[in-house]
This record gives C-alpha cells, structure tokens and sequence, in this order.
C-alpha cells in the first residue's frame, strides 16, 4: 500500500496505485489548488513538488509518488509569503489566475535548484507552463525579482 | 451587524455564495430621533467640498436584458456593518480582466471607502436586480460605469445626511473622506470632527437614495481608486496561494464527479451504446443519457450524449473508456475544412450581397490605373481556456443550484429553469471565478448537461468537468473566413475606390435557421465601420453555411478584418512606394466623426450596441494612437538585416488602439518578436494596471492567433486534442516585452472596452513586420513560426 507525504503529513492511499496524484488530490482529499488543464502533461496547470522537483500531477500515479515528499501549492508556504508568490503579487502577474499555481510551483522549483537563473534558464523552465492570458512577461520579471530574495 | 446586503454561505464557500437584501426596516428610523432633527436631502455643496454633477450620456447598456437594473441603488450593491466593513457587489464575471475589482473599486472611491476595508461578494445570475450580467463584448466597464459611480455617489451623499442629521448641521458642513464623514466649519475645513461609516450605517442606509438631479460625483483630481492603478486584483493572494475558488473547486457533501462522452460531429447522436463494461470499472456508478438538441439552431442546448457517474474524476474516466458508443454523425458528417476554405476563397471572388455602398464604386474600379487585390484567410479557433469547462449542480426541494464560471449567469439560470421545469426563482446560479473564458464560457450548453444529470440522479450533487479534448472538439469555434480586399488607385496613386467582400459562417446559425449570410453585430466588426476617407465604396457578404457551432472568440469578427484591412492597406502602401504608417494616416483622412449615412452604413449599422451619436467613429483618436505607438517604437529607425517594423491599428469595442510588432526573423526563418507598442485610447479610464494587463495578454493571445493556433474538422470531427496539436504562445515564444500606452482621453470621451480591444490589430501588425524583415508577405493565419 503505497504510503504519501503530502504537504508533511503522511497517510496511506488503499485505492488504485493508477491514480493520477492530481485526481486524488483533487477528489479524495479536496487540495483544489492544484488545477486540471489538460491531462496528458502539456500544459503545466497540475505543477507540483516531489521532493522537490517540479512535476506534472496529471501524469504522475500515487505508486509512482510512493514514499515521495509530496508538496502541492497550499504547502509551499503557510502563509502564502513564499518568495515568489510574493514577486506574484508585488507584480499583479495573475490575471485569471487559473494557470498560476502550476507556475509558481515550476518557479519555486527552479529557484530552489538555481537561485539566480538567466533569462534564458527561465524561459526553459516555464515554456511547459502555458498561460492563455498571457501573462508570460510578468511571469518572467516576477522571476527575476523572487530570484533576488531567495 | 451588517447593513442591507446579508451574506450566507451557500454550500461551501465565500466565492460560490450567494447574497440577499435584507429588508431593513425604515419605519423604525423614521420615527426615531435622528428624523427629528429634520435634515435635508437636497444637498446644497459649498464650494468648499465642490464636487460635480454627473454628466450622463445613454449606452447600449439599457438595450440590453433588464438594463442596468438597480444597480444604481446602494441598498442593493452595498453594505456597512458596524465596525465599518464595507461590501460590495460585484456582479460581472471575472475571466481575467480584473472587471470584478475595477467595478466595485469605482463604487469605493465615490463613496470616499477605505478600499482597505472593502470586500467583495459576487452577484449571483439576478439580472433584474443587478442589471445585466452578459459579461462580453467588452462593455462591462463601458455600461456600468455610470450606474456604479451613481450608487457611490448616492452611499456618499446618504452617509453625509446622516451625519448631518446626527450633527443637526446641513449637509453641506459634512463632507465624505476616506471612511468618515468630516465635520467643516464654515469655511469648509475640516473641524477634526468625525463619524465613522459603521456608526453611521444603519441610520444612511434607511435613507431613500437621492435623486439622479441631487447626485454629485467626485472630479477626477479628487479620485482616490480610479485611474491610479495602485490597489490590486481583489483575488491576487488567493491566487498565489491556491485558495481561489474556479468552478472545478466546488465540494458539496455527496458529491458525484462526471464526464460525458459526446459526439464528435456537431448535430451528432447516439444510435447505441452499452455501458455494460464502463459500470464494472470500480468507482463507476451509473451512465445516464443526455439528449442533445432536438434540432438546428441548436442555440446553447448540449449537443448530448453519455454521462458517467462516479465517485471520482479518475473512475468517471476510465468509465468513459471502457463504454462503447455507436453515433449517428449526422448531416455535418462531411464538413471538411480543407475543402470548406476553397468554397470561402471561390465566394469571394464573387459579388455578394451589398451591405454598404457609398459612391461609384464600379466606375472607380473601371477608371483605375492599378487595382489591388488580396484574399485573406482565417481559420477556425477554440478558445482554449486553461479551466475547461465544469460546472456542478444540486437539486433539493425542488431548487436547482449550479455553481458555474459562467460569463452569462441569468440566461443559463433561464434556460435551467426551463430544461428542469421548474420556476425561475426555484433556480439559483452562483458564478465562481473563471479560469479565462474568452467568449466560450457565455455559451451555457455545458451548465445544461449538468443540470439535467443531476436531476437523473434524483438531484444528488454532481460536478460534470470537461476534459480538454472535450473542451477543444465540442467547441463553439471561432468562424472561418476568406477576406478579400480590393482597392481602386488612380494615376495620383490615390485610393478612389474600396471593395471588401467578407465570407465566414455566421455566429447566428447558433440562433436561428442558417441563412449563410451574417449579421449587423458581425457587420459592425471592421467590415462596414471601415473608416478611411475613400469616396467609393462597397462592402460585401458571400453566402456560407456553418457546419459546425460558430460562437464569439474575444474580438470576434475584428480579428480576420483587421487582419486583412490593415494588412492590405501595408500591402498596397508599398505597392505605391510610400511609407505604410503615412499611408494609413493618409487614408483615414481628416479628423471627423464618420458620418454613417453619407457613408452609405447600413440603416441597422451596430456600434458595438451603443448609441452612436455618443460612441462615434472618431478618426482623430484613431490616427492619433497611430502617432502615439509609432513614435514610441521609434517608427522609421534603421534596423538590422532580417529586423522589421510593422503598424496596425484598429478601433473595436469603442476603443482605438495601435500596435507596432517588432519582428526578428532568424537565419532559418524563425519568428521572434522582441518587443511589441500598443498605444490605447478607451476613453474614461478605471484601472491602468489591468488595461496594461489586458493589453500585454491581448499581443500573446493575438500571437497565438497569428503564428500558431487552428482548428481543423475532417469527416465534420475537429482534428485537434490538446495544446500538443493546437499550439499557443509559451514563454518561449512570447512577445518579449510589451510596451502600452494609455492614451489620456479628451474630456466627454466615454468609457470604451478594454478586453478585447487589444487583440484585433496584432496580427496584421505581426504580418506587415515580417514583410519588412523577410521580404514575405502571408495572407493566411496561422502563419507558422517560421516563414
């Protein structure tokens, strides 16, 4: 039975192994934080941490996060002041807002592994992270800046 | 104690809840004390506390369905509670235009609110109370923003009598700042005396709300919200934390999840299926049938098809794989939108029907020394929201409740209300935030389907989510279109003559029996308000059926027509060696307002809606934006081999807007745009940091639209899935750095759109810069990444 850290709290999962993380997350233990956008792992909308990296929750099985350290966007900070999300709000990146807890995620990842990345390191970091406003410009300055306080 | 608006949690939470007015008793004040003390309502202002009447003008606003219904009253937008919170109401849908904050942040400031202590309760889909809540066509601001700084102004000027009551001075000694009403002495300062919103709330919200002729509203010198740009989106740190509530984050206790499988054919049904297989897959529950629409026009009904009922997203899925459907595709089965584009293009090439005629045109093409010609072709788009579409539904003592990103709450509530049988006000449809809607989310087929699977279910609670290759395949699609643009030049090298032929199914297909020609709101989209000082003219529609659910796309029909328009017009500039900003300029002509009937409009000319003596075509402000952005991006400076500039500029929605793409294009044709100006003129402005916002969205969705995005039917089943086969811009590729200005409007210019304005000029712009950087001229979108 595969056991499941998420957010620092561990807890057994005794349903099918199959299951995409992000559906039991969303479903069975309500995280709707973490958002579905396309279910085959192009668009980035599901970005989550296991242990540490960033990852596609749609495409990512329970079995596959076995004894994993699962952090979804409501555990990156418990206060929400997380260097970037702060840089998010500092620079009013969201508009609708929907794409923008798989991009902090992929953000908070990248500058976790690399605290002063180039343009160019971000820009392929985050081109799995669509975003159908279009708020790539400030997604990338909101980067730049978190990069400074991390 | 909160002072009539009565918030109650409607299920889950405060996003999704639902509001009502308390019916605050005024009998009760009346006959108290503060009565007594006679204060007056016809405010008398010294000028000390100068403020202006409100100048108003009518829009289209009170066209639409239930006007702008009480939305002037603040005992229906607004509470106070005691300590002095305000709330306020907020009644459009938020899809990322920030339209929910900007509204209530111009009732704040003409109520003189800390917007510190403001929060924000959504409208559920109430039109007659609320007004109307159609969130599209850009006219959220443009139609509300008298309404709601009225009902600021009103709260105000209530909170002021009472106080003055409370004083037992005149009105005009107490003056409204920042959350107190001041006491001034008589020479209107400020005596250090205050009250406190929250102590005055009770006695200022029985008063009766003043009339329109005693309403004075703040000059722009003494905004404190609007124009600024300074208080952030309402929803921000609930966003970057995850606890913003979209329509797939609704939990009610029992809750079911579902998905459908549809046909894949507009028009298609099932012929049979067994489910047999789908309800051993552990999780599934049961699989119900949904009827699609009995016939065409299909209007918003669902297109039908197989529910499956589970206890998670995961089970319903693997439950819809497991089932086995055969369709009857139906009469669209041969749509072929190869084969549909050769169709368009052989239309246009011949006359259709005249929609506007001004002049001779005929004579000028026949005494042309140089004709040009160009066809323009658009394919189709799905909107391609990141939410795809969900909705949730319960049924319970004979009430319906949906939870829904909806851009139209009162026409689904309607249309449930009917599909259910059951009365209007036993239906409630509360709007959570959208995750985008771009025009698809006002099309409330998919709130139906879980409507009426909640009632199969006996009313259990039910949320019905949309995969995204649901959501790209049973689309309501942006039209496709051939433009053709012809011009007649004489021995001047002067354009005398204009001929556009326009040939794209018609939205209206969805609503009544497809005739193949338009109409006047896809008319009034860059087609016959084209506004160049041209003394011929004719504008005409070819005939084209829909084969498949033809729907709004933010900008709508602009899109291809300034695609073409102003492409043509870059295109025929260099034909004639002339400078294509100049040129345009030299088009539109002197600065007027177009006087629509000397310039042969059609008599049912649609001007976005609004009244058109008050929303003119005004070519100052358009040639003036083309200045502005030109000389921001430094128009005419020299620039590398394989570097462009290109111009477009277009009015839409009321606004004018003018767009400068700077085009990189690598040793291997790539694509790169490093910097994109947009010079806006929307009139009255609320929220400069969201126009900037919308306006930095508009030139990546409008290089989505350009380059890279495209639906494709083939045996009437559109051929894309996901975003690996209908491409967007990524941070890839994106226009790098987006530059906008907003342009500071000529006093009496009203409030224009904001949200999809932005979108139409940047592909023409994008076009006309890979010429000037290439050499290649692309008449066809999407235009790929690399020429």
């Amino acid at each position: 039975m595969p056991t499941l850290t998420i957010n620092g709290e561990s807890q057994d999962f005794n349903g099918d192994p199959e299951t995409p993380l992000l559906w039991h997350l969303r479903d069975a233990l309500s995280l709707t934080g973490t958002k579905y956008g396309c279910g085959s792992g192009v668009c980035g909308a599901c970005t989550i941490h296991l242990d540490g990296l960033a990852v596609r929750s749609c495409i990512t099985t329970v079995a596959e996060a076995d004894g994993k350290d699962i952090t979804t966007i409501e555990g990156l900070s418990p206060d929400g002041d997380h260097p970037v999300q702060k840089a998010w709000r500092e620079l009013s990146v969201p508009q609708c807002g929907f794409c923008q807890a798989g991009q902090i995620m992929q953000a908070a990842a990248l500058l976790a592994r690399n605290q002063a990345p180039s343009d160019v390191e971000i820009v392929e970091e985050m081109s799995g992270n669509l975003c159908r406003c279009g708020c790539y410009q400030r997604i990338h300055e909101a980067i730049r800046l978190a990069a400074g306080g991390v | 104690m909160l002072y009539y608006i009565e918030k109650h949690a409607a299920g889950c939470n405060a996003a999704a809840s639902a509001i009502r007015i308390e019916n605050v008793s005024r009998r009760a004040f009346v006959g108290g004390g503060l009565a007594a003390s006679g204060f007056v309502l016809a405010v008398q202002y010294s000028p000390a506390n100068a403020r202006e009447p409100l100048k108003t003008y009518p829009t289209g606003g009170s066209a639409m369905d239930h006007g702008y219904g009480k939305a002037h009253d603040p005992h229906v937008y607004i509470a106070i509670a005691d300590d002095g919170a305000v709330t306020i109401v907020t009644h459009r849908a938020e899809m990322g235009t920030g339209i929910r904050t900007s509204l209530p942040m111009v009732v704040a400031d003409e109520m003189e609110a800390d917007w510190s202590r403001v929060s924000l309760i959504q409208a559920p889909g109430d039109e007659p109370r609320y007004g109307n809540q159609d969130t599209d066509g850009s006219r959220s601001m443009r139609h509300f923003i008298q309404s709601m700084r009225q009902c600021g102004a009103a709260m105000r000027q209530m909170l002021e009598s009472a106080a003055a009551a409370a004083w037992e001075v005149e009105p005009a000694l107490c003056r409204a700042k920042n959350h107190n009403v001041m006491l001034l002495d008589k020479d209107g300062k400020e005596t250090g005396v205050k009250i406190g919103f929250g102590i005055l709330a009770k006695s200022a919200m029985a008063l009766p709300v003043p009339p329109m002729d005693k309403l004075l509203v703040k000059s722009p010198d003494e905004f404190t919200l609007m124009r600024k740009g300074e208080a952030k989106i309402a929803d921000l740190r609930d966003i970057t934390m995850g606890k913003a509530i979209y329509g797939a984050d609704i939990r009610l206790p029992g809750m079911k999840f579902a998905v459908m499988a549809r046909p894949a054919v507009t028009g298609g049904k099932v012929k049979s299926f067994d489910a047999a297989a789908a309800l051993k897959v552990p999780g599934v529950e049961a699989v119900h049938q949904i009827d699609g629409f009995a016939a065409f026009p299909h209007k918003f009904q669902p297109l039908g098809g197989l529910a499956i009922v589970a206890n998670s997203t995961f089970a319903a899925l693997r439950g819809r794989e497991a089932l086995t459907v055969e369709w009857d595709d139906g009469p669209n089965a041969s749509y072929d939108s190869v084969a549909y584009e050769t169709e368009l293009a052989a239309t246009a090439a011949k006359p259709g029907k005249v929609i506007r005629n001004q002049g001779d045109p005929d004579a000028a093409f026949a005494e042309a020394k140089q004709i040009f010609s160009a066809d323009y072709h658009a394919p189709h788009l799905a909107q391609a929201a990141m939410e795809p579409l969900v909705a949730v539904a319960r049924i319970k003592d004979g009430k319906a409740e949906i939870w829904a990103p909806v851009q139209s709450p009162y026409g689904a509530r309607k249309d449930v209300a009917e599909a259910l049988k059951l009365p209007i006000e036993n239906v409630t449809v509360n709007v959570t935030l959208l995750g985008g809607g771009f025009g698809r989310k006002s099309n409330w087929d998919f709130i139906l389907e879980t409507a009426i699977l909640s009632q199969k279910l006996g009313g259990a609670p039910v949320l019905l989510q949309w995969t995204r290759d649901d959501d790209m395949r049973s689309g309501f699609y942006h039209t496709t279109s051939v433009e053709r643009i012809e011009m007649a030049i004489d021995d001047q090298g002067k354009v005398k003559g204009w001929r556009h032929r326009t040939v794209a199914p018609s939205i209206v297909s969805t609503f009544a029996p497809d005739s193949g020609y338009q109409f006047p709101i896809e008319y009034g989209m860059g087609f016959v308000d084209m506004p160049f000082d041209i003394p011929n003219v004719r504008c005409e529609n070819g005939q084209a059926k829909a084969h498949t659910r033809i729907g709004w796309y933010r900008s709508v029909s602009n899109i291809p027509r300034a695609f073409a328009v102003q492409s043509a017009v870059c295109e025929a500039a260099l034909m004639l060696g002339r400078d294509p900003k100049e040129f345009l300029l030299e088009l539109i002509g002197p600065d007027r307002n177009i006087d629509p009937k000397s310039s042969g409009f059609p008599e049912d000319f649609w001007n976005y809606g609004d009244p058109y003596e008050e929303f003119p075509i005004n070519t100052a402000r358009l040639k003036n934006v083309i200045r502005v952005a030109a000389d921001k991006a430094g128009w005419g400076k020299t620039l590398p081999e394989g570097e462009g500039l290109g111009i477009a500029a277009h009015r839409s929605f009321a606004t004018y807007v003018a767009t400068v793409v700077h085009v990189v294009a690598g040793a291997d044709g790539t694509i790169r745009v490093p910097e994109v100006v947009s010079a806006v003129d929307c009139g009255f402005y609320v929220n400069p940091e969201r126009i900037r916002s919308q306006m930095e969205g508009a030139a990546v969705m409008g290089m989505s639209n350009a380059l890279y995005s495209g639906i494709t039917f083939k045996n009437g089943a559109v051929e894309q899935w996901n975003f690996a086969d209908y491409a967007i811009a990524t941070m890839a590729n994106y226009p790098k750095k987006v530059t906008t200005i907003i342009v500071e409007p000529e006093a009496g210019s009203h409030a224009g759109g904001i949200g999809e304005p932005g979108v139409p000029p940047f592909a023409p712009a994008l076009a006309n810069a890979i010429f000037a950087a290439t050499g290649k001229r692309i008449r066809k979108m999407p235009m790929g990444d690399r020429v």
